[in-house]
């Protein structure tokens, strides 16, 4: 059997494996599920009307409403990545990682069946969040292609930060945490141009919001779901997808080819 | 007793250490080919060290190994298609089913659907888990969580096997069951390495039997080969109080006393000629015995000749 066979056949093996994790234990999702989905509703119905006031003359809850979703999506993206942080950290406390490393199988197998596996829960969470957005007044204008195109943009940063919370998963010593150490990316939306436009903020808080790895990504889905101006953050977002992919993908590899140690 | 098949596994001069702590300090060793090998000592020996290098979850200091005739560094996956390893820790999928974890196995090892599903519902059968085939393995029993771990280990049909101290935690009538599933294997004609703390276990299974302390491999043979390091047995002598032990230990210095027992063991070959010279020394002294219990060689007295000290586990076992 050729090593891309090989590869394909076991972390499809170990992708099953999890889905059969996902599917036993749906708390775990619902729980990814329901965090950004809370945040939604609050921002909406509570903040909504003050918030939409800001972004303009004409700006109402209905126009926040549009504004906030792509912030909402990737709220949604970094709570599933700290999920995935906890079950890659729970499942290398369990016996049954050293039996798969004294088979013959293609070695990173477990850690790509994790990253497929939270790639799947992630995207239905962003499809049931969608669905919730749009029952409270998201009103996306793209065509078909610019869905393709947001949804191809939500995968790739999804990927990213997944293969970064499998390597914090793997580099912590304890589920504890694994469960804090992915804490920041659920910050990150609200210090770039999540919530609100970054030109309100103080000078600062505003270069470290128009230059952090979120802000292009949220532009650019806004600029494909919802018309507004894309400009070179679509190469951008690509860009850091692309570089968050690769640093973690070895540095998970790494630590997951260390040593045990007993 | 010269072994007519080639090795199985071949190690020469295996060193680990974590930090300052040598565990493994030079382990030269050869194992048959569809033999049992029984790795003995107390914990902290380096037994666990020892399997876990040989089935390539960790890298040796230094040192050589082949198993099956392939390098452990140079060709780790020749090696792991080869071996089958249940360690100490149940190495199961605790969020899955009995079957499933065995599925699992089967693909892991690219069996193929239709042989996957038939040597699953075997090894259910064979272990006697098809009742509980379709529960998670979080409500398994002790005893059915190592037999579902054997299991899972012989998915692949494996020729040399790891067990680290298989039976450790077992009811003796689970450990019987899975003695018997030891034996069977080898008739079969796999390798096996075990590590046992248990000195019946090793006298039991094993064809050849090799004590490992702190590090270093201190006697290595049958184990009948390895009685006979030691002239005989001992003799236990029973007493009614602690008056009478005194006097005899002060009287019988080569004993050695158990106070809370009110036991002397004295080594003796158990021939009744010695049996008869020892009662008389005691009934020259005018010392009563309570009981008398004459004990063949067995290899608690080979560990102890040999360290010149009990082995810590067994003495807190008893």
């Amino acid at each position: 059997m050729s090593t891309l066979t090989l590869a394909a056949r076991d972390s499809s093996t170990m992708l099953r494996r999890n889905l059969l994790h996902m599917r036993r234990y749906p708390s775990m999702t619902l729980l990814l599920i329901g965090m950004p989905v809370i945040f939604l509703l609050l921002f909406v119905y509570v903040f909504g009307g003050t918030l939409g006031a800001g972004l303009g003359p004409t700006g109402d809850r209905a126009q926040y409403a549009n504004y906030v979703t792509p912030g909402i999506l990737l709220i949604t993206v970094a709570s599933a990545a700290q999920g995935t942080a906890i079950s890659v950290a729970m499942d290398m406390t369990e016996g049954i990682i050293a039996r798969f490393r004294t088979m013959a199988i293609f070695r990173p197998s477990v850690l790509t069946g994790h990253v497929l596996g939270s790639l799947l829960q992630t995207l239905l969470s962003l499809a049931v969040v969608t669905g919730v957005a749009l029952l409270v007044g998201f009103r996306p204008t793209a065509n078909p292609v610019e869905w393709l195109a947001a949804i191809g943009v939500l995968a790739m940063i999804t990927f990213a930060l997944t293969w970064l919370s499998v390597a914090l998963g793997l580099v912590s010593k304890s589920v504890e945490t694994a469960s804090n150490l992915p804490m920041p990316l659920v910050l990150l939306p609200f210090l770039g141009s999540g919530f609100v436009p970054t030109d309100s903020m103080p000078t600062a808080v505003r270069l470290f919001a128009d230059y952090q790895p979120f802000t292009p990504v949220m532009e650019t889905l806004r600029g494909l779901l919802l018309g507004t101006g894309i400009g070179s953050n679509g190469f951008l977002a690509v860009a850091w997808c692309a570089v968050i992919t690769v640093l973690c993908f070895f540095w998970a590899r790494a630590l997951y080819n260390r040593n045990p140690a007993r | 007793m010269a072994s007519p098949s080639r090795p199985a596994i071949v190690a020469t001069g295996l060193r680990k250490s974590y930090g300052d702590k040598v565990v493994l300090d030079g382990i030269d060793l050869e194992i048959a080919e569809g033999s049992i090998f029984a790795l003995l000592g107390p914990n902290g020996a380096g037994k666990t060290t020892t399997v876990q290098i040989l089935s390539t979850l960790i890298g040796a200091d230094g040192g050589e190994a082949r198993v099956g005739g392939h390098d452990l560094t140079r060709e780790p996956d020749a090696v792991r298609e080869l071996i089958g390893v249940t360690g100490q820790f149940s190495a199961v999928d605790n969020l899955l089913t009995g079957r499933e974890n065995l599925s699992l196995m089967a693909d892991l090892r690219h069996l193929g659907r239709a042989a996957g599903r038939r040597r699953v519902v075997e090894l259910l059968e064979q272990f006697d888990l098809a009742e509980a085939a379709d529960k998670p393995v979080a409500t398994y029993s002790g005893g059915m969580r190592r037999r579902l771990d054997l299991a899972m280990t012989l998915v692949g049909e494996p020729r040399v096997i790891f067990l680290d101290e298989p039976t450790t935690g077992l009811d003796p009538r689970s450990r019987r069951a899975m003695w018997q599933i030891i034996r069977d294997l080898v008739a079969g004609g796999v390798t096996i390495l075990l590590t046992t703390q248990y000195l019946e276990e090793a006298d039991q299974l094993a064809d050849r039997v090799a004590f490992l302390d702190h590090g270093r491999l201190i006697a290595e043979g049958s184990p009948h080969e390895l009685k006979r390091l030691i002239p005989g047995g001992h003799v236990v002598l029973q007493f009614a109080d602690h008056e009478g032990l005194d006097s005899a230990a002060r009287l019988l210095v080569a004993a050695t006393r158990d106070d809370a027992a009110l036991t002397l063991q004295i080594p003796s070959d158990g021939g009744v000629g010695s049996l008869r010279s020892l009662l008389d020394q005691l009934d020259r002294a005018s010392i009563g015995v309570a009981g008398l219990t004459v004990h063949g060689p067995d290899l608690d007295d080979v560990f102890l000749t040999l360290t010149g000290r009990p082995d810590n586990e067994r003495a807190m076992a008893r």
